[in-house]
């Protein structure tokens, strides 16, 4: 981060890790647990939500002085619709498969709480370029835990990764299946994102303690 | 028949928490004490009952390839459906803000127990997901897209409502310090989430054949459907 000044790369580190939109915040888990049974998809969502908030975010604190507080919900409402339109049709366009697989999860980038949620606490309230910086950063952290999610999901329910098998063969039994090794099917499963995102946080707050709540 | 399947199907296997995650925010955030789970599952089917069935109108006679074709022919080759998220998502804005002054206007008692919650519905992904999915498993008519909003509602309202229970008696529990609150949350609703799982062979009585079969009828009544829609667009 040698290029930005110190507290603008806080904008874009912080999210990381100690104030990380999914872990910390409690935000945008809505639309992120469903679509991360393979990695590729995760990698697809978080890119797509990186350019909706970063460029709404833009949008928002370009309009911050004009918007009247009383039906600002329903402007950032207009502005993230018209900008995950666009992102629809890009994915329908170049990656028709993949926008099959995300399904409904596109569209629900609206109301992923991730994006509501900076452009109220920053967007509305700082200069456009602190914005796309804390926009980038909120999606980053968020991307991140997608694709924690994504790759244990894959790894362990499928024994792949972007559909390549990385640990063998299970049907003519080579690589660790060789030893026995079976895939958990039940990673696939819907529950088990929870769960897996239940152990991350388990994790972060062991090593960070000041994060512990109550 | 149909109705009945549709209605327990939504609560119990389509669950909108347990099997698509949907509104996972407003579940975890007010999920604290039981009493105000109530109030937002409550608003949640309320809102849901309204904006469903309205956006199916929007969906059928505005939006879908072909849906212009009752205002003359040379408007039924328009496709609008790449609108709908903001279509919806409007339609749901509006309808949260004008169902809070009616209701404020009529039923003070009400709106104090719904009020605070329905600024909050107008950002729950389950409101919106409820509209995309009814659009996505193209519900053939009014009726039932109104039982798919109200049994969706009522799907979150007991998923809100047991993980309200659950966490007001697991404050006494001596749960490992980096769990506590959310990672413990996350957990509980993963196993909720397994549970649910073992109705999906409600409807079916675990016959997988069969389910494929029920499939296969529905694919076909939305194929003949689509060719009545054609021929329509043809005359």
């Amino acid at each position: 981060m040698g290029l930005l000044p110190k507290k603008d790369a806080k904008l874009i580190t912080d999210p990381l890790l100690d104030n990380n939109p999914i872990t910390i915040q409690v935000l945008g888990i809505c639309s992120a647990l469903a679509i991360t049974a393979e990695l590729k998809a995760s990698i697809v969502m978080a890119v797509a939500v990186m350019a909706v908030l970063a460029i709404g975010n833009v949008v928002i604190s370009l309009l911050r002085n004009v918007i009247p507080s009383k039906i600002r919900i329903i402007v950032q409402l207009v502005v993230v619709a018209a900008l995950v339109i666009v992102v629809d049709l890009i994915l329908k366009a170049f990656a028709y498969e993949l926008s099959k697989t995300l399904s409904v999860f596109v569209g629900l980038i609206i109301t992923n709480c991730i994006i509501m949620g900076r452009f109220e606490a920053f967007a509305l309230a700082n200069t456009p370029w602190r914005s796309f910086l804390d926009g980038i950063g909120n999606a980053a952290g968020y991307g991140l835990i997608l694709i924690i999610v994504g790759f244990f999901r894959e790894l362990l329910g499928s024994g792949t990764l972007f559909g390549i098998p990385v640990l063998g063969d299970p049907i003519e039994k080579t690589g660790v299946y060789a030893f026995g090794y079976e895939n958990n099917g039940f990673m696939l499963l819907a529950p088990m994102a929870l769960i897996t995102l239940g152990i991350i946080i388990w994790v972060q707050r062991s090593r960070n303690e000041s994060l512990i709540e109550d | 028949m149909e109705h009945l399947e549709l209605f327990f199907k939504s609560i119990f296997i389509d669950n909108m928490v347990f099997a698509t995650f949907l509104g996972m925010c407003s579940y975890l955030a007010v999920s604290k004490k039981v009493s105000t789970a109530i109030g937002l599952g409550a608003a949640v089917i309320f809102v849901m009952a309204i904006t469903v069935p309205l956006n199916w109108l929007l969906d059928t006679y505005l939006l879908q390839d072909g849906a212009l074709a009752w205002l003359g022919e040379e408007y039924a080759q328009y496709d609008l459906s790449f609108l709908s998220f903001i279509m919806f998502i409007a339609t749901i804005a509006t309808m949260v803000q004008l169902v809070e002054i009616v209701v404020e206007k009529f039923s003070p008692s009400l709106y104090n127990s719904l009020g605070i919650f329905l600024p909050l519905i107008a950002v729950n992904c389950a409101i919106l997901g409820g509209s995309l999915f009814m659009q996505s498993r193209e519900i053939p008519t009014l009726g039932l897209a109104l039982n798919y909003g109200i049994s969706s509602g009522i799907g979150w309202f007991l998923a809100i409502l047991a993980i309200a229970a659950i966490r007001e008696k697991i404050r006494y529990s001596n749960v490992p310090a980096p769990l506590r609150g959310l990672g413990i949350t996350f957990i509980i609703t993963g196993l909720m989430a397994i549970g649910f799982m073992s109705f999906g062979g409600m409807l079916t009585g675990g016959d997988e054949e069969k389910k494929e079969d029920k499939t296969a009828v529905v694919k076909t009544e939305a194929q003949v459907q689509e060719l009545a829609n054609n021929s329509k667009v043809i005359k």
